[in-house]
């Protein structure tokens, strides 16, 4: 009895949030290229809470998209409901104008490379890559045809008799990736697929990635939560947290223009500061902060005067020297805690307005300004570079 | 301190052995009870000592084991005749020489007191027993009267219950099949015979339990998994009277055997092993185990001193399996025959009942 | 220029090969050490054990031990040579020694093996021998005219040597003819052979369906949240945690005539009254209970491999075009082999050498060939029944063998 009790609860939280949802939700009109659609897509694994929260995603044809977020934000979900694996709680999924809701995994013809490469460990490499196409039932001489195609795409055709665990993490990572492109499928899923390898191999495979995308026209939908990554290989990043898509943006607008304090925090570093809006004009706002000081912002989610906000402004858009600062332009004192030197720049923590977590970052060229901790400084930056938010 | 310990150990050990306990191994059940309460409770009440009874499937097989690994436990078995014979003509045996034994009341000495070839070079015998049928009165109001019922599917339909070996089951077939008891063992001699026997066997093979242990063949009819098996009659006797089963046993068919108590090469309480069987095979000792297990005394001086059972109202006479009215068709069984044919007609016996 | 590459030398100048030798060897040394107790251990529980139980399959000296007088005149006198007045004498003689040791009936169970009915003649006798007169012949003719017969003598030739293959050929439902040539034994006593041959199939029909019933469970096991599925494994360990005799019992009060099986199928009338299954002391019972009893040898091996299988495996294949079923069949199924292999080899050979099951509910035909073999030790007759092992103990190394080719040991994974 209590679990009927448990499911009609929540099937009553599903109707009461819907139409709050409708009015927060991206418009979802469907645009003729409009290749992958999630049209308020709710996901929930025990019944009690929501994973995903009334997802409302489009995804046009030969686009590379990444979900980006922290972990538990429910990227692998909203990939394993695209891939068929879980199933949508509640909303439509719609590939190419069909709903495929209730089209099992293996009809969906969607390529996917796993975390862990998931290469079948008792087959060879050309085994592994065979094997969609058999299932396929395709003749002998096409299979070979196609996987010699997909294996020199990826410059792996001599490891063709090898078994996975005879290669390496990013050998592994290349047969993955021509395997789930060998049977030609216009969508290919990847689930942070270069999580496990270093820092240089994960660089070059990017790029290797990238190019498959562009060369093959593919659409790609790619998870991970190196924003590095998000940011170099995408056409665009929806950025999740908490079930939720907090901003849906190219690279650029993304780091440069954060809708909201979370995007802000969460790409790239920012100094944050808290204030009262003192004045709200066409395109520029007035902040006041504690200590009494006045800095200069672009309202983004503020409205009003008297409103709290935070202040985004990114470390290396800080500047020091009144020449480089546009005329009438606030300026707020500082005191220098410590000078990290970081090879191509500097790095000063200051302390601003109370709190010492201030960073600003100087590029590290022959005539920079050497400074010492201790000493006091004036700083200031283009209204244009900081961010008057909304606060969390 | 732990130099104190072993000696005390030690001088324990050294007290138990000078009391030395006897050891009897025997075949369980009803039948081991018998023997506790007609000699071993005498015999500790008279002497004070303790007279251990341990149980077996067939106390032979463990004496041999024992012997041939010289690591004998028990002081005295009770083992069937052919095995008595068999175990002696290895050497496995001490000698028991009858004058040892003690007369009969009247004077007769022990040898000419015992039924004939009851006293061997190593084996006293102790009772006659016979192997025979019995069924379920509640399954067969009008049950069978004849060993050639048991075999005849037709006319008592059920399942069958016999002694999984040759023994008895090939005497039994041919009575069945009409052979006079006296000529059963020359009709097994010949191949035909033989054929003849396990031909009979075959009849009722497919409906039939194959038991081990003396114990089961009541339990099997008291659980109704059989309506007929072949037993030894004491057992179905304790199972009925004691219990008030309703089984009968038809005796018709028996096949009669001695059973006898020897005494292991190496036994550990030797002299108090003699002492023990001499005295549990005198007169009155034999007399008294009728009262608990419906099996015939070896000494012909203890007939008439068989009375009721323990009971106090069952008249043990009709239960015996030598009493006249029992004997119409009863076959001894053949120690000579079975001490020669024992292993090879098992073995045919083993072949016989794995193949399908 | 020559072409010989420079000898490599460590930091001290030691040749590398010889330094790398003895780093490994001291390792070796070490591990060598460290395992000798088991070694020790194996050799004295395990090696010497079945040697001594092979040897005995082709060594009794029950008559040659007994008759060194007949057995020096057999060494002296080949195969074929008619008994004279000095081989009688030689019988006579140790006739005589036997009645005095007691060990006439040694000698006949050794030649009663190979010719049966022939125990009395030794120990009836040796129980006159010492009123023999010479001329033995006459003598011990008068006294039963089987010693004349010629299946005796070469019964007492061969086992005047106590090494023999006499076992084996019992063994093999085979035994030496009159004229000395090795035939089978007539049809009505053919046993071994077809029980092994029954056995086998009976151990592989137990294993089959022991695989059929533990790889959903393992599957499930491994697939199952925590809690669920240690209780699952609480159950399925169950019966290695009852004694052997208490599983049994219960398996006879379920499945009997007037068992609970057969009670509840009466009561839902679904069979008559004198419809009731026997499922007990036949083959059937045999194959329930000892699949119930060797269930947790397949379960264990399966789950312990199962669980090092990730889903993504199963997801990757979906995602690549597979059914469910292929997926399982390419896949899955393959991935659990080296636990199949396991479980089946475990169960199989435990299942070819159980004997307590069969004998409690095997009845007639449910009786296996450890059977048989307990059956010949319980009648002393030791020699038999090591040769019948010897021969289990061949049977089972040959499947090993062959398991080893289809399959490669290598790929067993027992948990
Ligand atoms: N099978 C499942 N059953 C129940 N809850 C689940 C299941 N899979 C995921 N979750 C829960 O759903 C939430 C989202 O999980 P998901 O795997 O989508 O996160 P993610 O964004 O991919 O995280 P990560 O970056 O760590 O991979 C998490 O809180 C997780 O605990
Ligand atoms: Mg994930």
């Amino acid at each position: 009895m209590r679990h009927g009790f448990r499911l009609s609860q929540f099937k009553e939280n599903v109707q009461e949030n819907l139409p709050l949802h409708g009015e927060n939700g991206v418009a979802t009109e469907t645009r003729a290229n409009d290749f992958v659609v999630f049209d308020h897509v709710q996901k929930s694994y025990d019944g009690v809470s929501l994973v995903v929260k009334d997802l409302n995603l489009t995804i046009a044809k030969g686009e590379f998209l990444t979900m980006l977020g922290p972990s538990g934000s429910g990227k692998t979900t909203c990939l394993m409901m695209l891939a068929g694996f879980e199933t949508a709680t509640n909303g439509e999924i719609r590939l190419d104008g069909r709903n495929i809701n209730l089209v099992p995994p293996h009809k969906r013809g969607i390529g996917m490379v796993f975390q862990n490469y998931a290469l079948f460990p008792h087959m060879t490499v050309g085994e592994n890559l065979s094997f969609p196409l058999e299932v396929r039932g395709m003749g002998k001489d096409e299979r070979e045809a196609k996987v010699k195609r997909a294996l020199d795409m990826v410059q792996m055709y001599s490891f063709i008799n090898r078994r996975p665990a005879q290669l390496s993490g990013g050998q592994q990572q290349r047969i993955a990736l021509a395997r789930a492109l060998v049977f030609d499928p216009s969508l290919v899923l990847m689930d942070e697929p270069l999580g496990a390898l270093d820092k240089q191999l994960r660089e070059h495979m990017q790029f290797e990635i990238k190019h498959l995308h562009e060369s093959l026209g593919i659409t790609v939908v790619y998870v991970t939560h190196d924003q590095g990554e998000a940011l170099t290989m995408s056409d665009r990043v929806a950025v999740f947290n908490d079930g939720k898509i907090q901003q849906l943006a190219p690279p650029a607008d993304l780091y440069e223009r954060p809708e909201n304090s979370f995007v802000a925090q969460f790409i790239g570093e920012n100094n944050k500061l808290p204030g009262v809006i003192e004045e709200l004009s066409e395109g520029k706002a007035l902040v006041r902060l504690a200590t009494g000081e006045l800095i200069d912002a672009t309202p983004v989610n503020v409205t009003a005067k008297g409103q709290k906000t935070l202040v985004s402004i990114r470390p290396e858009r800080v500047e020091f020297k009144p020449e480089m600062m546009p005329p009438g332009a606030h300026m707020i004192g500082a005191e220098v805690i410590e000078v990290i030197y970081m090879g191509d720049i500097l790095r000063a923590r200051l302390k601003v307005a109370g709190s010492d977590d201030f960073v600003m970052k100087m590029r590290n060229t022959l005539g920079q300004t050497k400074l010492s901790p201790g000493e006091t400084i004036r700083i200031g930056w283009h209204p244009q570079d900081a961010r008057a938010l909304e606060p969390m | 301190m732990k130099k104190i310990l072993t000696l005390s150990t030690a001088l324990t050990a050294v007290a138990f052995a000078a009391q030395a306990d006897v050891t009897v191994m025997s075949w369980g059940g009803a039948y081991s009870q018998s023997q506790l309460e007609a000699y071993a409770k005498p015999y500790t009440a008279q002497t004070g000592v303790k007279v251990n009874m341990v149980d077996a499937d067939n106390p032979a097989t463990p004496v041999k084991a024992m012997v041939e690994a010289s690591n004998v436990t028990v002081d005295v078995a009770d083992v069937e005749y052919a095995d008595a014979i068999r175990l002696c003509d290895e050497g496995m045996l001490e000698t028991i020489d009858p004058a040892m034994l003690p007369a009969a009341p009247d004077g007769t000495p022990a040898t000419e007191d015992f039924l004939p070839g009851a006293l061997t070079d190593c084996a006293v015998s102790t009772i006659v027993f016979s192997t025979v049928f019995a069924y379920d009165t509640s399954k067969f109001p009008e049950g069978p009267k004849s060993i050639a019922d048991f075999f005849d599917l037709e006319k008592f339909p059920g399942k069958r219950a016999m002694r999984k070996g040759a023994k008895a089951n090939l005497e039994m077939a041919l009575m069945a099949d009409g052979v006079p008891a006296a000529d059963v063992y020359a009709t097994l001699e010949t191949p035909e015979g033989l054929d003849r026997a396990f031909a009979m066997l075959d009849k009722i093979k497919k409906d039939t339990i194959w038991w081990e242990a003396g114990a089961q063949p009541p339990q099997l009819l008291a659980d109704g998994e059989v309506a007929m098996t072949t037993a030894y009659n004491g057992r179905i006797f304790a199972a009925a009277v004691a219990e008030n089963k309703p089984f009968q046993v038809v005796w018709d068919g028996q096949v009669l055997e001695y059973d006898l108590f020897v005494i292991p090469k190496g036994a550990p309480n030797l002299e108090e092993a003699k002492k023990f069987v001499a005295f549990a095979t005198d007169t009155q000792r034999l007399a008294d185990q009728a009262k608990w297990i419906s099996y015939g005394p070896a000494r012909k001086s203890s007939g008439p001193l068989v009375g009721l059972y323990q009971d106090g109202k069952t008249e043990m006479g009709p239960h015996m399996p030598t009493s006249a009215e029992n004997l119409t068709n009863a076959l001894p069984s053949s120690y000579e025959f079975w001490v020669d044919r024992d292993s090879e007609l098992n073995e045919r016996f083993n072949a016989w009942l794995a193949a399908n | 220029m020559t072409d010989v590459p420079p000898l490599l030398t460590t930091a001290d100048g030691r040749p590398l090969k010889a330094a790398l030798a003895s780093a490994q060897g001291r390792a070796r040394r070490k591990a060598f050490y460290l395992v000798a107790p088991l070694l020790l251990f194996v050799v004295f529980s395990f090696i010497l054990p079945i040697g001594q139980m092979l040897h005995r399959s082709i060594y009794h000296d029950g008559f040659s031990s007994t008759a060194p007088n007949l057995s020096a005149w057999f060494a002296a006198n080949p195969s074929g040579t008619e008994p004279d007045e000095a081989a009688f004498a030689a019988l006579a003689a140790d006739l005589a020694e036997m009645k005095k040791n007691k060990t006439a009936g040694e000698a006949a169970t050794r030649i009663n093996y190979t010719v049966s009915a022939t125990r009395s003649l030794f120990t009836a006798t040796a129980r006159k021998a010492d009123k023999l007169q010479p001329p033995f012949k006459e003598a011990l003719l008068a006294e039963d005219a089987k010693w004349g017969e010629p299946v005796i003598w070469q019964a007492m030739r061969a086992a005047s040597n106590p090494y023999t293959t006499d076992f084996y050929l019992i063994a093999t439902d085979r035994a030496r003819g009159a004229d000395g040539g090795i035939e089978q034994v007539p049809e009505n006593e053919r046993i071994y052979l077809w029980l092994f041959g029954k056995t086998f199939i009976l151990s592989g029909l137990i294993t089959f369906i022991c695989l059929i019933l533990a790889f959903p469970i393992a599957h499930l096991l491994a697939t199952l949240p925590m809690a669920k599925s240690n209780l699952l494994m609480i159950l399925v360990l169950l019966p290695f945690w009852t004694s052997l005799l208490v599983r049994t019992t219960s398996w006879i009060v379920l499945l009997q005539g007037q068992g609970v099986v057969n009670n509840i199928l009466v009561s839902l009338g679904m069979i008559g009254e004198d419809g009731r299954i026997t499922m007990i002391y036949n083959q059937t019972g045999t194959i329930i209970v000892m699949t119930h009893i060797l269930l947790p040898f397949m379960v264990l091996p399966l789950y312990s491999v199962m669980r090092t299988i990730k889903p993504s495996y199963a997801r990757a294949a979906r995602s690549l075009g597979a059914t469910s079923w292929t997926t399982f069949r390419r896949i899955y199924l393959p991935q659990t082999l080296p636990g199949i292999g396991a479980g089946a080899l475990l169960v199989f050979i435990l299942a070819v050498g159980y004997y307590i099951t069969p004998a409690l509910v095997g009845g007639a035909d449910g009786q296996l060939i450890s059977n048989l073999i307990q059956f010949h030790m319980s009648k002393s007759n030791w020699s038999l029944a090591a040769a019948l092992s010897g021969m289990l103990l061949v049977g089972v190394l040959l499947l090993y063998w062959l398991y080893d080719r289809l399959v490669g040991i290598d790929k067993l994974k027992l948990g």
